[in-house]
């Protein structure tokens, strides 16, 4: 068992170090094949290693050496493969797995190919590592590692311009790149401010000590520890103020996108509430504070994806509200569900991503939806896909995310958080409207693309079939539900719904419903039929707050970018220039001038050196004088 | 009579007037002889300080100076007369060939 789990690790290491001996030649079939293969290979292993946890109930421990050995401080790379990590890892490594065949084809035309696969197989590496670990630092490793290559991958066209656009100052992959590293740069210090509290107070940061000690520890040093660890969760699964980089993000190819999302980033910080239960659930406000952001955050990115035109974005927003409704669940104590809802939600997002890439490879990149527009003719596959990915976001019974979001609801209800629970139901609601906006948008109605020159055509046909797994994943998920609440609870702690809510099950999943449907419902009357434009809707105040993020990248341009902009200009012109420069400079100056004068000494001619020599012999008698009356 | 604070005059004096040589002498000739003149000088001091403790060891001390300032004023000769087989001059203002 051991060997799988380094299997299961190293292979896309092992992937990553092969695509990366061809990363500066030019597009090489095999790189993609075999790191295709060796993904795979680690899907495998992962799944021989569920079946052995799921079978035996028992957790496998690793150390594969020591790292830090230092006075009081050990930590080791060791791995551990419970039911929460084997649940992460057949995800990741199923996703990622069909993300990199898929690339195969959607990178075809890139002269970065090989780069791109050692790129994509370095960031599920990491993610493993933050999966897999056994203790704090080693998911802190995996975790700034998945941040590096989401660097790399986001940016990875760097050579692209920036652009202005409305909603944005100004935006390029580079650009965007930065941003997402600067923002989870800024929640990783919250992050390692947690670890050195708990650190501090218990001795340890493996897991298995740390959740010992946590029930014996103050409970103002607890508040502090889970509030610090969720603000590094925070920028890692994109939640208010630090979620503008997610849909920027976008500007990466869409494979990354699909990573992203359904993989190796956003839900690293769901996965870190989850593994981290026991701290969180003895801070009850911290979680309730978390779900209330969480429900907050769903709402809030639902409304912006109401109204944007942009293919990719709109599917960004929804990963976003999706994250919240995982954090509203998280925060209210039903750990199991969430972790449900992130692999439910991972197989259906993984879908819509690879499916809007089809879109965009086959309209030439373009993203706009307005001029798009019955693609179904030519692309009924894709529209197919995606369709199915959409009814499961939009929770449409037996889709995957029927049971997973109608779990997080119940519990918002059975939690007696009323507010919560309405917010989270007319979100179900939005999350249906938008998705079917998109897809009918899309795929229905009048062919806009042809005033556009687009002759659009469909995916290869290997790729179509890569998908495949996730369309039927997505379709089926939900009803694993009852084995993979007995499968996790064994780790985590078991939620059950009160008798009370147990009886009026059937009548709140039937308002969600009712929501979910009636949002198809009205994104059919207004979209299916072709796009009419309503130009005083769309000038009006409210429209125009969401379709700009409500002025939100704008405002962090005015009041953080640009001041500190003017404040890192006026400290290297008035601080740096005047001050530091000026006091070293000054030193450096003040030598040459003393050795330019005092090189006049050296005439050459013996008598002067002579003369010198006496004046220097004088001054140490007068020096040896001083000295001895000094003493004497 | 003649203490030893007199000799130490007279010794003073005699390297004063050495040092003064040194300084102010363009020749190199008569830096030599200024030279001789600053180490005799100390050599007078040191016999005159030996006699008043009654220990032999400054004698001694000058007789080493006065061999070792010989074999200088051998070695020293042999390098003016090539510098002078050179240049034709031993006035320093016209070897100055090292300026800075």
């Amino acid at each position: 068992m051991e060997g799988l789990v380094y299997i299961a690790l190293f292979a896309p290491f092992a992937s990553s170090l092969f695509a990366a001996l061809f990363g500066m030649t030019e597009r090489k079939i095999f790189v993609g094949i075999v790191a295709s293969t060796l993904l795979a290979t680690s899907f495998i292993a992962s799944a021989m290693l569920a079946f052995y946890v799921y079978g035996t109930g028992n957790a496998i421990h690793v150390t594969m050496m020591d790292w830090i050995s230092a006075g009081d401080l050990h930590i080791p790379f060791g791995f551990i493969v419970d039911q929460v990590s084997v649940t992460m890892m057949v995800v990741v490594t199923l996703v990622s797995t069909i993300v990199h065949i898929y690339s195969i084809g959607y990178m075809d035309h890139d002269k970065s190919f090989n780069r791109f696969f050692s790129y994509l197989s370095a960031f599920v590496f990491s993610m493993m590592i933050l999966v897999m670990s056994d203790n704090f630092a080693g998911l802190f490793i995996g975790w700034e590692g998945v941040g590096v290559c989401s660097w790399l991958l986001i940016g990875f066209w760097y050579h692209k311009p920036d652009v202005s656009r409305e909603e944005n100052p100004s935006i390029s992959p580079s650009w965007a790149a930065n941003e997402a590293f600067i923002m989870n740069r800024i929640a990783d210090l919250g992050m390692l401010i947690g670890l050195f509290i708990l650190y501090w107070n218990i001795g340890s940061l493996q897991y298995d000590k740390v959740f010992a000690a946590v029930p014996f520890l103050d409970g103002t040093v607890l508040n502090a520890a889970a509030l610090a660890l969720f603000i590094g969760a925070m920028g890692k699964s994109a939640q208010f103020p630090l979620h503008t980089w997610l849909t920027d993000a976008m500007e990466g190819p869409t494979p990354v996108s699909a990573l992203i999302h359904a993989a190796t980033m956003v839900t690293a910080g769901v996965f870190l509430v989850i593994r981290a239960n026991p701290l969180f659930s003895l801070t009850p406000e911290v979680s309730y504070f978390i779900a209330a952001l969480g429900t907050f955050v769903a709402f809030f990115a639902a409304s912006m994806a109401l109204v944007n035109r942009d293919l990719k974005r709109i599917i960004a927003f929804s990963t976003l509200s999706q994250l919240g409704y995982m954090f509203a669940a998280a925060g209210l104590g039903a750990y199991w569900i969430a972790l449900f809802h992130l692999a439910a939600h991972a197989f259906f997002k993984a879908l819509l991503f690879l499916g809007a890439g089809n879109v965009m490879h086959a309209m030439h990149d373009e993203l706009d939806i307005f001029k798009m527009g019955g693609l179904k003719k030519v692309m009924k596959w894709t529209y197919l896909y995606m369709g199915i990915a959409s009814l499961a976001l939009a929770g449409i019974p037996f889709f995957a995310g029927f049971f997973s979001k109608d779990a997080i609801i119940e519990t918002a209800w059975n939690e007696g958080t009323i507010v919560l629970w309405a917010i989270l139901v007319i979100t179900a609601g939005m999350t249906a409207f938008y998705s079917f906006r998109q897809v009918f948008l899309t795929f229905e109605g009048d062919e806009r693309y042809k005033k556009y020159g687009i002759h659009p055509h469909e995916m290869y046909g290997y790729v179509l079939v890569a998908m495949s797994p996730l369309a039927i994943l997505a379709m089926v998920a939900g009803f694993g539900m009852k084995s993979f609440e007995h499968f996790v609870t064994k780790l985590l702690p078991d939620y059950h719904m009160s008798e009370h809510t147990h009886h009026i099950a059937w009548f709140l999943g039937l308002v969600v419903l009712a929501f979910a449907v009636s949002g198809i419902l009205l994104a059919y009357k207004k979209y299916y039929h072709g796009l009419k434009r309503d130009e005083q809707l769309e000038n009006s105040w409210y429209y125009r707050l969401l379709a700009n993020q409500y002025y939100i990248p704008v405002l962090y341009d005015e009041f953080i970018a640009k001041p500190y902009a003017m404040i890192s200009n006026a400290m290297w012109t008035k601080v740096d220039m005047k001050i530091v420069d000026a006091t070293v400079d000054g030193i450096a100056k003040f030598l040459y001038k003393t050795g330019d004068t005092s090189r006049k000494m050296q005439t050459g001619n013996l008598s002067n050196y002579l003369n010198w020599m006496a004046v220097g012999a004088v001054l140490l008698l007068v020096v040896a004088a001083i000295s001895a009356a000094a003493i004497g | 009579m003649i203490g030893l604070t007199d000799y130490l005059i007279v010794s003073a004096i005699l390297f004063s007037i050495g040092l003064m040589g040194v300084l102010r002498r363009r020749n190199l000739l008569m830096l030599f002889f200024a030279t001789e003149v600053m180490l005799n000088a100390v050599n007078v001091a040191f016999a005159a300080i030996s006699h008043y403790y009654n220990d032999l060891t400054g004698q001694m001390f000058a007789f080493f100076i006065i061999a070792i300032a010989a074999s200088e004023v051998a070695v020293g000769l042999g390098i003016l007369i090539v510098l002078y087989k050179k240049h034709g001059s031993l006035d320093l203002d016209d070897l100055a060939s090292m300026r800075g």
